[in-house]
């Protein structure tokens, strides 16, 4: 099994390296320059050329990626363009944020979702399954931003219940209970579409399972309906599952950006969008690797969570 | 010989609801099981071999299944009638049940080990240890080799064969009074073919189990069965002891059988076929079900449905060629050399009977 893993984060360096090409093509590619945003309107065409110098800008594109690469591999990721602070502290004190609504995101959803899907399962065509079917189907057909600035107006604004956005309160220092304060609304709208996606997705395994001859090999022996739901139903159902685990994972990493600009929340999101509009490149490079690190690691972890599950599933 | 009735099927009526209308899979089935006998039911596919003896356990899915009317009676009690809790009390413990497909009816993600200790926890009051300890002397019975090794393998590590005697590890766990047999060797090969069907009679004689056995092989049904019940559109067309059937027969859809039973004298060529298929249970046909697709038919078989006559105490069918103003006719040559043979060992058995001992039965 560690033989299996470390051979995966080799085979995966490769295509790393092609995703951080890909990105800096695309990031090139697009219209406008970092120039524009650092030089006031008068500036002389020399003061722009000695800016552009100052950040590399200058050198064909070839040179400017190989050189990129080249203190990316040392762990050095640049200074920023337009903050003129290294790279890898500004992405570090932006990651606990976002870690944290990912986190909570994840962990709620799958607490919600895993036995709502399994009743909906159990009670199939009651109404309490037409119930919860239709209401998964509004969860992954509403839009974030539709959902947050619904929940926005209603809670903050309105009812005044939770924080239009942030973290903590201004100027205090975060308690924890300020923060979970904070989260709710942005783990909320994150965790619509994860909670419905799973409870469909549970549901139909859940239904799956049950047609299967070993339940009906449970039922003949007598045992009680709650065994062999624990015993026999979740284990098997849970293989099937841990596939949507897979995909959720770099799914959030998108849905963050959103997520995170309408509730400011600090975290790697909202520096997504301002490193993009302000086109620091340096920043962007390394959101991408950490993305593309952050889909491989799921990957990797749904394989080894399948062998764990699954006794049929062997790596050597 | 003192013999006792385990089990009692009486009027038994099943039908299921579907996209098309009500299937009407069970209609009117009756018999009765005694102890340490192996009852086999032979019948084409769909027939409702399968659903009569789900019912008797329980197992139909209640959404669509409708129990029209009937009694399953065990221990005095109607199974039918039982809340879903006792009911649990009694599958796996009195009744038990193996199934045709040995490699799709383990839990794949639990040792085997466990799953047969499983029914031992529910039912008997015994701790885990002493579960474990019943759970390798049954894998020992069966003949699973190296018990405490497989004890903790996985299904998918056993072999088709090894899954199925795993099953019936399972069934005998709780040495049930019934054990329910559906196809258990259908899907295996010849040789483990025979393997199971020994072991299956080694182990009804020493746990003195009484055994329904589902079957469409008529070559397995002589090597298993005491008596034999014909299934034919949901209802038991025959049903007698087993020589009866094989050199007996009554019903011409039993005849249809037999003569298209391979032996090893007849050319496997020319074996004969039933013609026809079996009606569709969404319109059951009036009179008898089986008039279409029978050479022997008359008149009224089209018109009326016919009595379950008496042959012998042990001997039932439903057919009008019993009747006392049905013609005469000849069934089949093969059915007739059996009935002949038959004859001959009748007689042997008379001069037993007279001498002691007697075949009992209804
Ligand atoms: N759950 C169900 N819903 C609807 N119809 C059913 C259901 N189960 C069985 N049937 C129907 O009942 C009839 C009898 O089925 P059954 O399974 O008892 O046949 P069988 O004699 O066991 O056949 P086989 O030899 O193929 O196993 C068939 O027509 C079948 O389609
Ligand atoms: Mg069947």
């Amino acid at each position: 099994m560690k033989k299996y893993v470390g051979k995966r984060f080799l085979t995966a360096v490769p295509v790393l390296l092609m995703i951080t090409i890909g990105a800096f093509i695309m990031i090139n590619l697009a219209p406008g320059e970092p120039t524009d945003l650092y030089i006031t309107p008068d500036a002389t065409v020399q003061q722009v050329e000695a800016t552009r110098r100052a950040l590399g800008l200058d050198q064909p594109y070839p040179v400017q990626y190989i050189r990129w690469l080249g203190r990316a591999v040392t762990g050095d990721l640049g200074i920023s363009f337009s903050t003129r602070y290294p790279v890898l502290p500004i992405i570090i004190s932006r990651l606990g944020p976002t870690i944290v609504l990912m986190g909570t995101t994840l962990l709620f959803s799958y607490i919600v979702a895993i036995p709502l899907g399994i009743i909906s399962a159990r009670k199939q065509g009651t109404w309490v399954d037409t119930f919860l079917t239709g209401s998964a189907f509004v969860g992954v057909s509403i839009p974030n931003f539709f959902l947050g600035l619904g929940l926005i107006y209603i809670f903050a604004v309105q009812l005044n219940w939770f924080p239009t956005g942030g973290m903590q309160e201004l100027g205090v220092d975060g308690s924890i209970f300020s923060v979970l304060r904070h989260l709710v609304l942005p783990v909320i709208v994150l965790s619509a579409f994860y909670i419905a996606n799973m409870t469909r997705y549970m549901r139909a395994t859940m239904i799956q399972v049950y047609g299967e001859n070993y339940i009906r090999t449970a039922t003949a022996k007598g045992l009680a309906q709650k065994v062999i739901l624990t015993k026999h139903g979740i284990r098997n159902a849970l293989i099937p599952v841990i596939t949507i685990v897979g995909t959720d994972l770099p799914r959030l990493v998108g849905g963050a950006i959103v997520t995170e600009q309408i509730f400011q929340w600090p975290g790697l999101g909202r520096l997504t969008i301002t490193a993009i509009q302000q086109r620091d490149l340096p920043i962007l490079m390394a959101i991408t690797i950490l993305s593309a690190f952050v889909v491989l690691l799921a990957n990797i972890f749904v394989d080894v969570m399948y062998a764990v599950v699954d006794p049929r599933i062997k790596y050597d | 010989m003192e013999e006792t009735t385990v089990l009692e099927v009486k009027d038994l009526a099943i039908s299921f609801q579907t996209f098309e209308g009500v299937v009407k899979a069970v209609r009117g089935v009756e018999f009765m099981l005694k102890k340490g006998e192996t009852l086999a039911i032979v019948g084409e596919s769909g027939s409702g071999k399968s659903v009569s003896t789900k019912a008797i356990n329980r197992l139909l899915p209640e959404k669509n299944t409708l129990i029209e009317r009937g009694e399953v009676l065990f221990e005095g009690q109607d199974l039918l009638k039982l809340s879903e809790k006792d009911m649990q009390g009694i599958r796996g413990n009195d009744i038990a049940m193996i199934f045709q497909d040995p490699m799709t009816s383990l839990n794949p993600t639990m040792t085997v080990g466990k799953q047969i200790a499983e029914p031992i926890i529910a039912h008997k009051n015994v701790s885990k240890e002493e579960a474990k300890e019943k759970a390798l002397e049954l894998m020992d019975l069966v003949g699973i080799h190296h018990p405490k090794k497989s004890y903790k393998n996985y299904p998918h590590q056993f072999s088709g064969g090894m899954r199925q005697r795993v099953m019936i590890a399972i069934a005998l766990a709780c040495e049930p009074k019934i054990l329910i047999a559906d196809e258990p060797t259908t899907a295996l090969d010849v040789t483990i073919q025979a393997q199971i069907l020994d072991l299956m009679n080694k182990l009804k004689d020493e746990l003195d189990t009484s055994i329904i056995f589902i079957t469409h092989d008529l070559g397995v049904v002589a090597q298993m069965a005491d008596r034999v019940a014909v299934m034919y559109a949901g209802q038991i067309v025959e049903i007698g002891t087993a020589d009866e059937i094989f050199y007996n027969p009554m019903h011409p859809y039993t005849w249809g059988l037999l003569a298209s039973m391979p032996t090893l004298d007849v050319d496997q060529k020319n074996l004969y076929t039933i013609p026809g298929s079996p009606p569709n249970l969404l319109h059951p046909p009036v009179g008898d079900a089986f008039a279409a697709r029978n050479d022997y038919a008359l008149a009224i078989d089209f018109q009326q449905e016919p009595e379950v006559f008496k042959v012998t105490d042990t001997h039932y069918a439903k057919t009008w060629l019993l009747h006392p103003d049905a013609p005469d006719v000849t069934p089949p040559l093969k059915v007739v050399r059996r009935k002949e043979k038959y004859e001959a060992l009748f007689s042997v058995k008379m001069y037993a009977n007279s001498t002691g001992g007697g075949i009992n039965g209804g």
